[in-house]
């Protein structure tokens, strides 16, 4: 199947040393190939160079026992084990990073209100982004006009937010910026269901879509828009969607 | 007394709402410190009467022993030009203003408070303590939002989703229930981020519980859960900050009635 492919590729651009188990670290980190929340940890892990091993859940066929195990409250990728023990809540993996790997190169700024004001972005994209495009590709009519009119207005903000500095984290790729790029993988889909583009509603977006797409953390955890659009597909025939 | 206040100036810019009081935890460098960021940086938090959320930034500081302004807005009707200053993104309470500062959303502000201001530790040291705290207040907050709120507030216990709701409820309330593993609070011996996040069980709960007649919160099947609530509600600092139960019914009950009248208007 055309998933299995994907799990193959994603296996084969794991960033883990050659060999080691876990990486030197102990990290195992359970994920979905396609999934943007999965992707902020393989994007964070690599941006602090920490080793890890990559665990495909194939969700398109089930849950695992492993999965369930692992998050019985939520039964969702992604789940980071460290040293066995589960962090669930791909965020809460973030910081989790931050803290438990204090001398790796950090996502969060030292200054307590600047950590809260990337905390707020970060929580603003978790609230809105996802939900939003997924109301964009399933329904149709007025509810989709809705959410094509909310989309708009979400990228605008973030647009703002973002303002001329190159990254959300200000001149460093930071917690923000780590916590969004996965969607720049969805930009184009969200850009077809929604019949806008994205430089014309949200020109800084674009461009910092572009900065991103260049860092190797980001090139190597992201698939194509035209995959993401591709699984879109697959997944509106198994919903029973037109 | 902090009710009458509330009673008396329902409206914004309230100067006269300064909290002054003496922290319990004692110490003289503690003190000099938060001395010092008295001095410096005013702090205050604008929220509204009986605000679940709003309560988080307020018994955060308390439990810090920082003295705060406390800025009431008249919601949902209106919002004051400096809630929408500086809150433009979600024009909610609760805001933290320290300084020039503004933070929003109440666990980023518990957060930035613990991170911000010395005292007691809000959020543990450990890396996985702190990570397993923030799922849990992270979880209350997806399962404990306004969907539940609503459908305590008008259950009445005969309808089929409404049992489909309460079980989900109990559901929940349960694994909050494991969590408590024999402490006091979900913190061990004091509070933490998911005692405040948790907070809306410990006084909510049973004003919304008594207008609908429904008992969730249950002796039998939450001992835990109970014994909680009744030591968060009677904890010092909490107790100065959560909403007098008689006059939260009254407020829950008149947005009730409103709300049912606007349902009718609509049929």
């Amino acid at each position: 199947t055309a998933c299995t492919t994907q799990t193959q590729t994603q296996i084969d651009r794991d960033p883990k040393q050659p060999g080691a188990m876990a990486g030197e670290k102990g990290l195992v980190l359970l994920d979905f190939w396609v999934s943007p929340f999965g992707q902020r940890v393989r994007i964070a892990l690599a941006e602090k160079g920490l080793p890890y091993e990559y665990a495909e859940e194939d969700l398109m066929a089930g849950k695992s026992d492993r999965l369930l195990r692992a998050n019985p409250v939520h039964k969702k990728i992604p789940v980071l084990l460290h040293d066995g023990r589960p962090v669930n809540e791909s965020l809460i993996i973030l910081q989790y990073l931050e803290d438990a790997f204090p001398d790796a190169p950090a996502l969060l700024p030292s200054d307590p209100y600047a950590r809260a004001q990337a905390r707020f972005w970060a929580d603003y994209v978790d609230k809105k982004v996802y939900d939003c495009g997924s109301r964009l590709w399933k329904l149709k009519g007025e509810p989709q006009a809705q959410a094509r009119a909310e989309m708009l207005d979400i990228l605008k903000t973030l647009d703002g937010a973002l303002g001329d500095k190159p990254f959300f984290g200000g001149d460093k790729f930071g917690f923000v910026d780590a916590a969004f790029a996965p969607f720049t993988a969805w930009f184009h889909s969200y850009e077809r269901y929604g019949e806008f583009s994205l430089p014309e509603v949200a020109p800084k977006i674009a461009a910092w879509a572009k900065r991103c797409g260049e860092r190797e953390s980001v090139a190597k955890s992201l698939y194509s828009p035209d995959k993401v659009y591709d699984f879109i597909g697959l997944l509106k025939k198994k919903y029973g969607i037109e | 007394s902090r009710e009458d206040t509330a009673t008396k100036h329902p409206l914004t810019h309230i100067n006269s709402t300064t909290h002054s009081y003496q922290p319990a935890v004692t110490g003289f460098e503690f003190k000099v410190q938060n001395l010092e960021a008295k001095m410096s940086e005013t702090v205050k938090v604008m929220s509204t009467f009986g605000s679940i959320y709003g309560h988080r930034p307020e018994v955060a500081l308390r439990l810090k022993g920082i003295p705060y302004e406390l800025l009431l807005e008249d919601l949902p009707n209106n919002k004051s030009e400096l809630l929408l200053t500086h809150n433009p993104v979600h024009k909610l309470v609760p805001v933290l203003l320290h300084g020039d500062k503004s933070i929003c959303e109440s666990l980023i502000i518990v957060e930035y408070i613990d991170e911000a201001f010395e005292g007691p530790r809000l959020l543990p040291a450990d890396p996985y303590e702190r990570a397993t705290a923030r799922f849990w207040a992270q979880f209350i907050d997806q399962k404990f939002a306004r969907p539940f709120w609503m459908s305590i507030c008008m259950a009445d216990g005969d309808k089929e989703e409404e049992e489909n709701f309460l079980k989900e409820a109990k559901k929940n309330l349960l694994l909050l229930e494991g969590q408590l593993k024999g402490n006091r609070f979900f913190g061990g011996n004091s509070i933490g981020l998911v005692d405040i996040a948790a907070s809306g069980l410990a006084r909510w709960l049973g004003a919304f519980e008594e207008i609908s007649g429904v008992n969730l919160l249950t002796d039998e099947q939450f001992p835990a859960l109970c014994r909680w609530a009744k030591e968060y509600a009677g904890d010092e600092r909490a107790k100065e900050c959560l909403p007098n139960m008689d006059e939260l019914v009254a407020k829950i009950t008149a947005v009730k009635k409103k709300f049912l009248a606007m349902a009718e208007v609509q049929k």
